[in-house]
């Protein structure tokens, strides 16, 4: 996985739950693509489809609180996301973004400094948010968690690990 | 400098002699709980290629959301279950038949104090009751602490909350829960350990600690703790011997981030309002609400206390004929209790439907609300959309508020049905 992910925000507010990223009758499936048609259906609104064509979601406090539902972090993935950007998560989801390979950063600056449809530039080694000019700071990744970013997740990070191959190591 | 009793467990169980907020460890579990997540972590373990697990004994399987299996494909993911844990050998594993996870295994001594135990699930911080560090994960990662025994954990900072006083008539654990969700927000002990302390403590049942650890879970926290005592000790005598567990204690020069006092007999029936567990208000403000449903269920408040509390205010009453009162008992254990004890016939003679044991409604299996329907739940989540319809609504409350508003009709102070 590259460093930097780029592309277009769309943006929610605080205590985005995962019932509502993705409700509970839909975690018999395991499926990026099928947990995606439902993933905020709840709001109603135009939901999902509206998310079709962003990049990456900008959010408030708390993002993903509630269940320890890791199908939130899948669903996500399956509308074609490909990062989370939120003042705060949850801990659950925190980790459950890690161990299904969604890269997820905690920046409270982005937050209001953004607006829905502005493009923005994460680099997760730097630990840096560019949009135009401005550059917004957050924790760097560590390498260990970026090397099961990049593997795509705990899955094929531990496949790795029980196969003896180890990938080459993060620059 | 002394320890929390999160560090102490997290230092234990991760071969340290001490370990500071903040800190990443590798830490063994003694338990790792699988619900009716279970298939998955076994499918992830399959992907994975691995063959064995580190520790069968280590593992514990309930089903128990949507059981018995409602579709074909839940029967299908029931069956992989069951056939995970024949091959692997676990032991602690529980049918259909037994009830909500977190509530069987404590019934069945597999809970003790000082022990750290993972699972698919938020609300595992409920082993916090007993004074175990109980923590939500999910199923990639219930199947990673599978093969190796360890996972990650960051080391958390610890809050005191300070009971004082007494519970008024008409209030309970839960509604302490809910005014102190109410008062510190989602995300007011967000990764946080809580401990529970005060003069009131030792009167608290272990059924209201179980609540109280298990809606800890809504303001964030990554574990509760009531520490553990004479009821503690009394709980776990007919499951456990007494030389099988080592309470864990917080040092008397511990150090705590910040301390909250509470004057229990200051508060009153509390009510949390769609579409969040934060938005509580006082039972005044909004009784008289119309309600189509009543769930009285879940992890959170369908213990065989919470069971005697309901009946104690419908016998000899009938709930409103607008009302569909759904009992769903937490555990095999609790229906026989609640059988024998008569309390089950009261619910059913004031117009109850009484279901299996499980979670049931409060993970959307029967129950399901259509629009524009109100339910009142004894659940620890009103989420839009929980329950049904994204144009239902859900609120939450003690079981006594639950069975009050029953038989009016709409949400109604219990304290009205109490003399
Ligand atoms: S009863 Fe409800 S909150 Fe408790 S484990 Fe089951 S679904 Fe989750």
């Amino acid at each position: 996985m590259n460093s930097i992910i780029e592309g277009r925000i769309f943006k929610f507010g605080d205590n985005v739950n995962s019932d509502v990223i993705i409700p509970g009758r839909y975690l018999i499936y395991i499926d990026r693509e099928r947990l995606a048609q439902h993933a905020f259906e709840m709001l109603g609104d135009g939901f999902p489809d509206k998310l079709r064509g962003f990049e990456i979601l900008v959010a408030g406090r708390n993002f993903g609180c509630g269940s320890a539902r890791e199908q939130a972090a899948t669903a996500i993935q399956g509308l074609g996301i490909k990062a989370v950007v939120a003042c705060s998560f949850a801990r659950t989801f925190y980790r459950n973004a890690i161990n299904d390979g969604l890269p997820i950063v905690e920046c409270p600056e982005l937050y209001s400094a953004v607006q829905e449809g502005d493009e923005i530039r994460i680099d997760l080694a730097a630990g840096k948010i560019h949009r135009g000019a401005q550059e917004y700071s957050c924790p760097a990744m560590p390498d260990s968690v970026r090397k099961i970013l990049e593997l795509g997740g705990l899955a094929e990070y531990l496949k790795s690990q029980l196969r003896g191959v180890e990938s080459a190591p993060v620059e | 400098m002394g320890a929390t009793i999160a560090e102490k467990i997290l230092a234990a169980k991760s071969g340290k002699s001490s370990v500071a907020p903040g800190e990443i460890v590798d830490a063994y579990p003694d338990l790792v709980m699988s619900h009716t997540a279970t298939w998955r972590s076994a499918s992830v373990m399959q992907r994975i290629g691995a063959k064995s697990l580190y520790d069968p004994d280590r593992l514990a399987i309930v089903l128990d959301h949507i059981s018995p299996a409602k579709t074909e494909k839940y029967a299908a993911d029931q069956q992989i279950s069951r056939n995970f844990a024949r091959a692997h050998g676990v032991q602690k594993f529980y049918d259909i038949d037994a009830g909500i996870a977190h509530l069987v295994l404590m019934e069945a001594g597999h809970v003790k104090p000082g022990d750290l135990i993972v699972g698919t699930d938020s609300h595992c911080t409920i082993y916090g009751s007993l004074g175990a560090l109980g923590t939500g994960i999910g199923y990639t990662e219930v199947a990673s602490v599978w093969i190796t025994g360890k996972l990650w954990m960051k080391v958390p900072a610890t809050i005191k909350i300070v009971l004082d006083g007494r519970f008024a008539g008409g209030v309970y654990a839960k509604d302490l829960m809910l005014y102190l969700i109410g008062k510190l927000g989602a995300d007011g002990c967000s990764y946080k350990s809580v401990e529970f302390y005060g003069s009131s403590v030792p009167d608290l049942s272990v059924s209201e600690r179980m609540t109280m650890t298990n809606l800890a879970m809504e303001m964030g926290v990554k574990c509760a703790f009531v520490p553990p005592d004479e009821k503690t000790a009394q709980y776990l005598e007919n499951r456990l011997e007494k030389t099988a567990y080592r309470p864990v204690y917080a040092d008397p020069d511990a150090v705590y981030e910040e301390r909250i006092p509470v004057d229990l007999g200051e508060l009153h029936p509390m009510v949390a309002c769609p579409h969040e567990v934060e938005n509580t208000k006082a039972i005044g403000v909004v009784a008289g609400t119309h309600i189509d449903q009543a769930f009285l269920g879940s992890c959170a408040n369908a213990k065989y206390e919470d069971l005697v509390v309901a009946a104690g205010i419908l016998k000899g009453r009938k709930i409103h004929p607008g009302v569909r009162l759904i009992v769903t008992p937490g555990s095999k254990q609790i229906l026989l209790q609640a059988m024998n004890s008569g309390v089950l016939q009261t619910l059913i003679e004031s117009g109850a439907l009484v279901t299996n044991p499980g979670c049931g409604a409060c993970a959307g299996d029967g129950g399901m609300l259509a629009d524009g329907e109100v339910c009142l739940s004894t659940a620890n989540r009103n989420f839009l959309g929980r329950m049904g319809s994204a144009k239902s609504q859900i609120y939450l409350s003690s079981p006594a508020t639950l069975a009050a508003s029953a038989i009016k009709g709409e949400i109604a102070d219990p304290r009205e049905f109490m003399n």
